[in-house]
């Protein structure tokens, strides 16, 4: 029952090529995810460095120097820093020396370059690690030549060779040597215990760039003569564009032009090439082209444009209704299916139903949905904030008739994903405008533009039923009830699968004209709550320590020898410990409420508890206890920013996290109408993780689920509510307690 | 289009601009420092704060017309090198995530803490708060204004 063997398979003689640089040094290019075909070689300019099979590249330069090209998307998840530190390792370098570069994705060129998932680092820390250690060992190699002395008399140390008399020599010294050298195979990868920058608190190698404000960001890329698009996109779902006056639009300062795009996007609907990451629209867009991003912003208001209805205008209460109504019908798809639930609750003691309900989501990236295009014909020019650029480029390409070749395509720092960024529609939007117009243009979203033309996460329902049979949980059943599409196939088998006798899970879904995808930890962000809560029900009906069930349940888990099980139950025992350890729970000090959380998702184990205290007569979360069991951690400085942000982006989502629609139109268009979680009522969260030697898994999504689950729980304790809806903050009337007088 | 003589970071700009355009674009499209971000365009979430006579201020919200004569500072005037105390602090303790809300950060944080150097836990929540961060590096933030609050001159 191993996790997830990740199905990525790289030869590990044909992963790697090297050449000599025409400049002097070394160039290793590697591919982190397929083999390389055996008769390519690197360039030996660096001035054509591309991606043609290799995905990234290490340079050692004549001088000893270290360059690091880190091929994945950086939407704020730490892998510019983590991936290279991995390669920094075996290859035995001072960090502090190394320079990393973002590498870029040549369509005529590219693998697989993608951020999602929280897949980076797993899938890449074999390969990543090879790299480094193979090219270690060339130049040692190369070393032991010169002296004339087996290599296995040498020791390395921070890029410089030691021989058995206590002659050095640095990397530079022997890098031409070792640039001629063969290929070692089967090179020692070092022990865990002798790691020296795995493990280490290293700083974000963007962090000057970041606090003196150079450019990084999509938004921030420029080139001479660049024009500005705003895009004006159908009001509502279900709407589609008619005709639009631009008249005085056209008349106004900076204002270029004002055109039409979206007929190519419409002739690609449907196409089987186009892959879920497409999601194009079907309506055509009025766009406005000028010299400023306020100049496009100020007229685009001022184009009077007609809307025709051409599908359902759907509300919150037509949804709402939609998944009731799947809820309370037969149509499902049984994903798993354990012993036999109805026979166990016709025969239990007990039944407890359960149904937990939440609202659509925008991602709401700080950064709002930006490209550069530039068209000409010979080249496409694409630059900005993608998280799926392979995707992208194909698309562009099917989009304009172009070959794929042609396309160059540029990844900037992005600010935030959250899973927005996987689905490449403001890339084609960029591209259609700029080979309508035949200049360098940016298309810029508004923060309106983004919220309201987004890609979102999907209102959900569950419904739990457990039977409970002489003090035990004899059966569980999850039906969901969800929009354009299901959990992925392998949630049906996280806890408590294995753990129950009669097990069973089943879904439905109806189609909805509103974009839906991706969002940070997807379908789990909101099931984590649902079935954490419950399990505070089943404990309470039970009469059980919430805790000690959770234990008792995964203790039936050990030693399975299903298959499908996804979670391993001693893992997640011990992170549930550690939480219940160190945030003291049981020994909560007077007017201090906790809940707590067991959860498997995204290959990571976590448990959390939150902390409630009830201030002015509302219940206010105050602290989160954080547990993470996700293998070796590279680089914990960065992990524990990655646990911190999700565990209050999960409590803040949870909390406030409202979105709907009203005849197609989104509820909110920005942060005045939007709450997103603020400094003031951020917990304070004591972040841990488990030191083993296990591979390393992701950490971009696991730790946000529970935390849903953790407040509720805390909530329930501190007021004797329960919630069943998110957001929990809707209602606040629900909440408000007497204050307790105040004595002496 | 009336032409506005600013003053940003110390040196004399003057561009040709609608009155009404918010100086967050002059800095931007105008005079090509993008280290102001944009981010809801109606001061609501800080992304965009720079300092107007040495006060916190959204620029989103500003129009050209108001910052005339008065002096402009964004994060690429904070400090020549990235020395500033705020941003060494932003550094010690590796705030950001993916970065974008940085800069408006660290101009609400450098104003505030150049008039109260002894700030108080809720002091900071309070003047940070209207700064949205959506990666939530919010625990991050506090350490660091509390670091550079020790460290101001
Ligand atoms: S962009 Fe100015 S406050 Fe948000
Ligand atoms: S670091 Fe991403 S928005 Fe603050």
């Amino acid at each position: 029952m191993s996790a997830t063997s990740a199905s990525i398979t790289f030869s590990r003689r044909n992963f790697l090529r090297t050449s000599s640089l025409a400049s002097g040094g070394l160039l290793i290019g590697f591919n982190l995810f397929t083999a390389c075909k055996s008769d390519v070689k690197p360039p030996i300019d660096l001035a054509e460095l591309n991606y043609k099979d290799f995905n990234a590249f290490i340079k050692i330069a004549k001088n000893g120097a270290v360059t690091i090209f880190s091929p994945n998307p950086e939407i704020g998840q730490g892998v510019k820093t983590a991936m290279p530190m991995i390669i920094a390792e075996e290859l035995d370098v001072a960090w502090d020396k190394v320079l990393v570069e973002q590498g870029v994705l040549d369509t005529e060129n590219y693998t697989r370059q993608v951020a999602g998932g929280s897949q980076s680092i797993r899938f890449s820390w074999d390969a990543l690690r090879q790299t480094g250690a193979t090219a270690k060992q060339m130049l040692v190699n190369a070393a032991a030549a010169k002296w004339g002395v087996d290599a296995s008399e040498l020791s390395v140390s921070e890029g410089v060779i030691t021989n058995a008399a206590g002659k050095t020599l640095g990397y530079g010294d022997v890098v031409d040597a070792a640039a001629k050298l063969e290929i070692p195979e089967n090179v020692v990868l070092k022990e865990p215990k002798d790691y020296k920058i795995i493990g280490t608190d290293q700083v974000n190698v963007d962090i000057d760039k970041i606090i003196t404000g150079k450019p990084l960001f999509g938004l921030d890329y420029k080139v001479d003569g660049m024009v500005y698009a705003a895009v004006l996109r159908p009001p509502a779902f279900g709407q589609e564009l008619e005709s639009y006056d631009a008249t005085e639009a056209k008349t106004m300062p900076g204002v270029i032009d004002v055109i039409k795009i979206g007929e190519k996007a419409k002739a690609l609907l449907g196409k089987e090439e186009i892959n879920w990451t497409a999601q194009l629209s079907p309506s055509e867009k009025v766009v406005v082209i000028a010299k400023t991003t306020w100049d496009a912003f100020k007229a685009k208001k001022a184009i009077k444009a007609q809307w025709k209805d051409t599908s359902t205008l759907e509300s919150t209460e037509y949804q709402d209704k939609k998944l009731n109504d799947l809820l309370d019908g037969k149509e499902f798809t049984t994903l798993r299916e354990d012993g036999d639930v109805n026979k166990a609750f016709a025969q239990a003691d007990n039944v407890l139903e359960r149904t937990y309900e939440s609202p659509f989501l925008p991602h709401n990236c700080m950064e709002p949905m930006n490209f550069f295009a530039h068209v000409t014909d010979k080249k496409i020019h694409l630059v900005g904030p993608i998280q799926t650029p392979e995707d992208a480029a194909n698309t562009v390409a099917e989009l304009l008739g172009r070959d794929v070749k042609d396309i160059h395509l540029e990844m900037t720092r992005q600010g935030g994903g959250f899973g927005r960024r996987l689905y490449g529609d403001f890339v084609y939007e960029a591209a259609e405008i700029a080979d309508a117009i035949r200049k360098p243009v940016k298309m810029v979203s508004s923060r309106e533009d983004d919220m309201t033309t987004g890609v979102y996460r999907p209102a959900i329902k569950y419904r739990i039923k457990a039977a409970i049979k002489g003090g035990k949980l004899t059966g569980y059943q999850l039906k969901e009830a969800a929009i354009n599409g299901n959990m992925y196939g392998l949630i049906p088998n996280f806890f408590p699968a294995g753990a129950v006798e009669n097990y069973r899970v089943d879904v439905a879904n109806y189609e909805s004209n509103i974009t839906t995808g991706a969002w940070r930890a997807p379908y789990t962000n909101f099931l984590a709550y649902a079935e954490q809560s419950f399990f505070d029900e089943i404990a309470e009906a039970m009469d059980m320590d919430k805790v000690q069930l959770r234990l008792d349940l995964l203790e039936k888990v050990k030693g399975t020898t299903d298959e499908r099980i996804q979670y391993n139950p001693e893992r997640l025992q011990a992170v549930l410990k550690m939480a219940v350890d160190k945030s003291g729970w049981g020994k909560a000090p007077e007017g201090t409420y906790q809940g707590v959380v067991a959860y498997y998702c995204h290959n990571s184990h976590v448990a959390e508890v939150a902390d409630v205290q009830i201030e002015n007569g509302m219940p206010v979360v105050k602290k989160v206890t954080c547990v993470v069991d996700c293998g070796i951690v590279i680089n914990p400085l960065g992990a524990k920013n990655q646990i911190v942000g999700g565990v209050i982006d999960g409590v803040g989502h949870a909390m406030y996290g409202q979105f709907g629609f009203k005849d197609g139109v989104p509820s909110s268009n920005n942060y005045d109408t939007y709450r997103l979680i603020r400094m003031n009522e951020a917990p304070v969260v004591d972040a841990y993780m488990i030191q083993n030697e296990l591979s390393p898994t992701g950490l971009g999504e696991p730790a946000l689920p529970p935390a849903g689950g953790a407040v509720a729980n805390a909530l329930r304790a501190a007021t004797g509510k329960r919630i069943y809806k998110q957001p929990f903050m809707e209602d606040l009337d629900f909440w408000r307690v007497e204050e307790k007088e105040i004595i002496g | 289009m009336p032409k506005y003589n600013l003053n940003v970071n110390g040196k004399p700009r003057s561009i040709e601009a609608s009155a009404d355009t918010p100086l967050l674009w002059i800095l931007r499209d105008h005079l090509d420092m993008v280290g102001t971000k944009f981010g809801c365009g109606i001061a609501q979430c800080g992304a965009c704060t720079v300092h107007i006579d040495g006060n916190a201020a959204r620029s989103c919200s500003l129009p050209v017309a108001s910052a005339e004569g008065k002096e402009i500072t964004t994060i690429e005037g904070l400090s020549e090198d990235g020395s500033h105390p705020v941003q060494m602090a932003w550094k010690e303790v590796d705030v950001p995530q993916c970065g974008y809300c940085q800069a408006g950060q660290i101009m609400t944080a450098s104003a505030f803490l150049a008039q109260n150097k002894n700030p108080s836990e809720a002091e900071i929540k309070n003047v940070m708060h209207g700064n949205i961060c959506r990666c939530a590096a919010y625990n991050r933030i506090q350490k660091a204004v509390e670091i550079a609050a020790g460290n101001m001159e």
